[in-house]
């Protein structure tokens, strides 16, 4: 599957989960009010014509929006580009998410896909149940799938913690297992360190563990690997931001040996240049 | 350079954006082609005053040009703010609304006291107004100053759907003047407000272009060394809030209207040398809170939300959302003058000029410096807060708001006996440090009663405390053992039903003279959608609020406080209040969700109130914006120390990690909406009132 195919895939329409929260929008009952009954003199004038609206951009209103101000509970939409980017050595990434929803339930959708050399080495796509369930973390329960190009794809439960860590670190830990009682952890946290208002550098660090050997994936137990990068932005606007940067990647342990094994390096640095957006 | 979803190319030397001045209205009046090229300025319809007791309404779309872009505004009667409505005192006035628009509308008359069904607040007084439909509105005004009117339906009031309203006196206005104008202020974008509010759910500080940077970081350490800073900076970090957050809107998208003009349209008021003129100011903004100032007059204000007050003359006010002040200057140069309301947080102004000829204008000011947030605003600062929340003790004719300028920086808690510390494990509340303390500076006062044991009916055994991660309460063993009978969750009338929030009915202090009750957080302030509470809230009352602390040492200006307000006329409801009601004002910013007690509109129940009884409502700020907070129907009567005196008011200014107090009579039957009058907060911090 190709990368193009995947983004489709991930910007995939609206989950049942989040239509829960559609549904508690306040709706008084106004008949069983004598103060607001029928206060509508205008009875006299000619039937109520439809007026329409104007097609100007400030006046966006789209159908799902209530009229009463109070019971404004909207569900929304983000997609979030974190990472499109072109690597050296032919290599490229996006990584993403897209969620729906509203202030507790929420679908939500991420995505990894890592090419190098021109192939595509890593492309999976999560599809969670995400919750609030503290003023900074939601937790996340679905399923992983990984699209293998020289294997049989894979799947995964996924139970995963979301949120914004003390000291403002954008945190996502994910436990995984798979099919057939495997085991995969990993971390992910990010920082951004704002130079000005439209000049952010963001670390951002990934750590991966599995339980098991795996040859087919070319993963050993224990820690897997490490990928850190360093990418300087320029934020155009908050939702357009193009970036340079650079990513190092690491292998540890049984992975590391697989990797000898193929003839590959353990590590490697790549600049990378992309483009970070949401909408 | 405005935001729309296009992604848009800006040069970096505009990086740190000016908010849009705007385009000079003038231009079309001397005769520049309008209309055909969307960059030329184009007059915006300007509002006419309407007088009489019958009028005809029309709501409608209206192309308008604040920013050199043409936009569409819901105006009324075909101008942004909508006719001055002039009426009288005494009258009956007739109102026939008529919504030319694709969805609902209302008209809230913003401060005046009349029957619910007229009130306009759909789903509480009325079904709302619909496409093509007239809504009738009628009723007699008892009152007289100076108010407004606003939509009540989804976020309009953004968009343009907003007026003056000036009500003459039936007997003769104490305020004698020669002159006498409207000045409206308001926030323009030319975004969808939809838009903005999804970008807010999205991403919380996405207008905060005032966001800590490494530079400011770098400037701190060099002054405070790293670990002064380190230590400084703690509690923001560990709370993941930031100081800088004081407006949710800002400039970045909006640009400031006074009656209509932008900066650079320049509304223009004339008065003659010697002159009294009265100014009305009326804040129809949805978001914006304004500093107001005349540099090189002073402003004698002698009106509050439509009451006349006793004369207090300041340099500079601070109007919230939907507040109304009245002030009288009287220039004695022939010259002219800038009315200058800068944005809360600095990020933008409205300006027009009271000049004697309309080519004279005044020097626009620079903005003053931009606030930050302290611990204070976090409700976590000893050196305002009010100790007489602990019932053991009467401390309730203590102002310890007075007690800004003392240096508390140092505390060492030695002279203060009795008190046991030891068992607070405070560290979760984010780094509160206050191992330096002195309060061997704090003089006569006596602390040595303090008995942790007394603050009575603080039961916390409910609370659900799995969200706090770490915060230890186990130590607090004093607070529980008290008597828990001290209030009640359902308004001690259990005939009134429904979770309502804290209500105390004993050992209340007497009208006039605000809370002693302890703060109390419920349950349902430990959820996901409440960030922080404030444990030691301070008393909203004596202090300028953030940003104009200062002002007096710093330029020599005097700030108007809610303390300086004593109403002309003596209290008409001389009664004490038999219940208080505590109501939390809060909210998570990072998710941009916003709730009373932790709870959101659509969850609440209403609270009741029995006709006529007379209660005080105390609200708990528990986060760090500023909210005015809006009762229909009903006065809000201040309690600012003098029971003789009390200030009566719609809107209430509710100060970050503050509390302060009023008085309600419940003398309206119905059902009245009760809300943060800032528009994107509406959704969640609002409440039904039902008086039955």
């Amino acid at each position: 599957m190709n990368r193009k195919t995947l983004l489709a895939l991930t910007l995939a329409a609206p989950l049942a989960h989040a239509a829960e929260e559609s549904h508690t929008q306040h709706t008084h009952s106004m008949q069983d009010d004598e103060h607001a009954a029928h206060q509508h003199m205008g009875h006299g004038y000619p039937a109520p014509q439809e007026a329409s609206a104007p097609a100007a951009p400030n006046l966006r209103h789209a159908p799902n929006e209530p009229d009463h101000v109070m019971d404004h509970e909207v569900l929304l939409t983000k997609v979030t580009i974190d990472q499109l980017e072109a690597r050296e050595n032919d290599g490229g990434a996006l990584e993403g998410s897209v969620w729906f929803g509203g202030d507790k339930h929420k679908a939500w959708f991420k995505t990894e896909v890592e090419r190098a050399e021109g192939e595509t080495e890593k492309a999976e796509l999560q599809a969670l149940y995400s919750r609030a369930i503290a003023p900074y973390w939601d937790l996340q329960m679905g399923v992983r799938h990984d699209f293998e190009l020289e294997s049989d794809s894979r799947n995964w439960g996924v139970l995963a913690l979301n949120g914004l860590a003390p000291y403002f670190f954008e945190v996502d830990t994910s436990l995984f297992v798979g099919e057939d009682g495997d085991t995969a952890l990993r971390l992910e946290a990010e920082y951004e360190l704002l130079f000005t208002q439209q000049w952010i550098l963001s670390p951002e660090i990934e750590v991966n563990f599995f339980g098991q050997n795996t040859p087919e994936t070319h993963t050993g137990s224990g820690l897997s690997d490490v990928e850190a990068g360093l990418r300087l932005r320029y934020e155009f606007t908050p939702q357009f931001a193009p970036y340079i940067g650079v990513n190092y990647e690491k292998k540890f342990g049984n992975t590391a040996d697989f990797a000898r094994d193929d003839g590959e390096a353990t590590s490697e640095t790549t600049w990378v240049i992309g483009l970070h957006a949401w909408f | 350079m405005n935001r729309t979803r296009e992604p848009q190319i800006a040069l970096p030397a505009l990086s740190r954006r000016r908010f849009v001045t705007g385009v000079a209205a003038g231009a079309a009046l001397l005769g520049m082609p309008a209309g055909a090229n969307s960059a030329v300025p184009r007059a915006n319809p300007t509002p006419q005053t309407l007088r009489g007791n019958q009028f005809d309404l029309h709501v409608n779309y209206q192309p308008v040009n604040f920013t050199g872009r043409e936009r569409t505004a819901v105006a009324t009667n075909g101008s942004v703010p909508g006719p001055i409505l002039r009426w009288k005192e005494g009258e009956t006035v007739t109102l026939n609304v008529t919504n030319h628009l694709a969805h609902d509308t209302s008209i809230h008359w913003h401060g005046i006291i009349l029957p619910t069904g007229m009130d306009g607040v759909p789903g509480l007084s009325f079904n709302g107004i619909r496409p093509g439909e007239t809504f009738t509105y009628q009723f007699e005004l008892n009152q007289s100053g100076t108010y407004w009117y606003h939509s009540h339906s989804d976020f309009q009031e953004q968009q343009g759907h907003y007026g003056s309203i000036v009500i003459d006196p039936a007997e003769p206005d104490p305020v004698a003047c020669d002159r006498d104008y409207v000045v409206i202020l308001s926030d323009w974008s030319d975004e969808s407000p939809h838009d903005i509010y999804a970008k807010l759910k999205k991403e919380g500080h996405y207008y905060n272009r005032r966001r800590r940077t490494a530079g400011d970081l770098w400037d701190e350490i060099r002054q405070k060394g790293v670990a002064q800073t380190w230590q400084d900076r703690k509690m923001w970090n560990e709370m993941r809030m930031s100081d800088r957050d004081i407006s949710d809107v800002t400039g970045y998208t909006y640009t400031y209207l006074m009656n209509g003009q932008t900066p650079d349209g320049n509304w223009m008021a004339q008065f003659k040398r010697g002159e009294k003129v009265r100014l009305r100011f009326i804040n129809g903004s949805a978001m914006s809170i304004f500093d107001i100032r005349i540099p090189g007059l002073k402003m004698t204000v002698v009106a509050s939300d439509g009451q006349n007050i006793e004369p207090v003359t300041v340099d500079e006010f601070r109007i919230g959302v939907a507040e109304t002040y009245d002030v009288v200057v009287e220039p004695v140069d022939d010259r002219a003058y800038t009315l200058f309301a800068q944005t809360i947080d600095r990020s933008g102004f409205a300006r027009g000029t009271l000049t004697p000829h309309p080519e004279l204008r005044a020097e626009v000011p620079a903005m003053d410096y931009a606030p930050v947030l302290t611990h204070r605003d976090m409700g976590m600062d000893h050196s305002g807060h009010n100790m007489g929340g602990m019932s053991g003790m009467d401390h309730s004719d203590h102002d310890m708001g007075n007690m800004g300028g003392m240096d508390h920086s140092d505390h060492d808690m030695g002279n203060m006996g009795g008190m046991d510390h030891s068992g607070h494990d405070m560290g979760s509340m984010g780094g509160m440090d206050h191992s330096g303390h002195d309060m061997g500076s704090m003089g006569g006062m006596d602390h040595s009663g303090h008995d942790m044991g007394s603050m009575g009916g603080m039961d916390h055994s409910g609370h659900d405390m799995s969200s706090m991660s770490g915060m230890d309460h186990s130590q607090h063993a004093g607070m529980q053992s008290g008597n828990a009978g001290q209030y009640s969750l359902h308004g001690g009338r259990p005939e009134l039903g429904g979770m309502q929030g804290v209500w105390f009915t004993d050992g209340l202090v007497r009208a006039g003279h605000g809370s002693n009750s302890p703060i109390v957080h419920l349950p349902s302030e430990y959820r996901y959608g409440v960030d922080m509470r404030s444990e030691m809230p301070g008393n909203g009352l004596n202090d300028p609020g953030i940003g104009l602390r200062d002002h007096d040492t710093r330029y020599g200006r005097r700030v108007l406080t809610y303390a300086d307000i004593r109403n002309l006329t003596p209290t008409i409801d001389r009664r004490e209040p038999t219940r208080e009601l505590q109501l939390h004002l809060t909210g998570n910013m990072h998710r941009y969700m916003w709730s009373m007690d932790g709870i959101k509109f659509n969850d609440a129940e209403p609270l009741m109130l029995k006709y006529g009884e007379r209660i005080r409502i105390t609200l708990v700020n528990d986060t760090m914006m500023t909210h005015p907070i809006h009762l229909h129907g009903m006065w809000s009567e201040l309690e600012t120390g003098d029971s003789e005196y009390i200030p009566r008011k719609h809107t209430i200014i509710v100060q970050p990690g503050s509390k302060i107090s009023y008085l309600v009579t419940a003398d309206a039957y119905g059902r009245w909406a009760y809300h943060c009058h800032l528009l994107y907060h509406m959704p969640g911090m609002f409440r039904e009132v039902r008086v039955v």
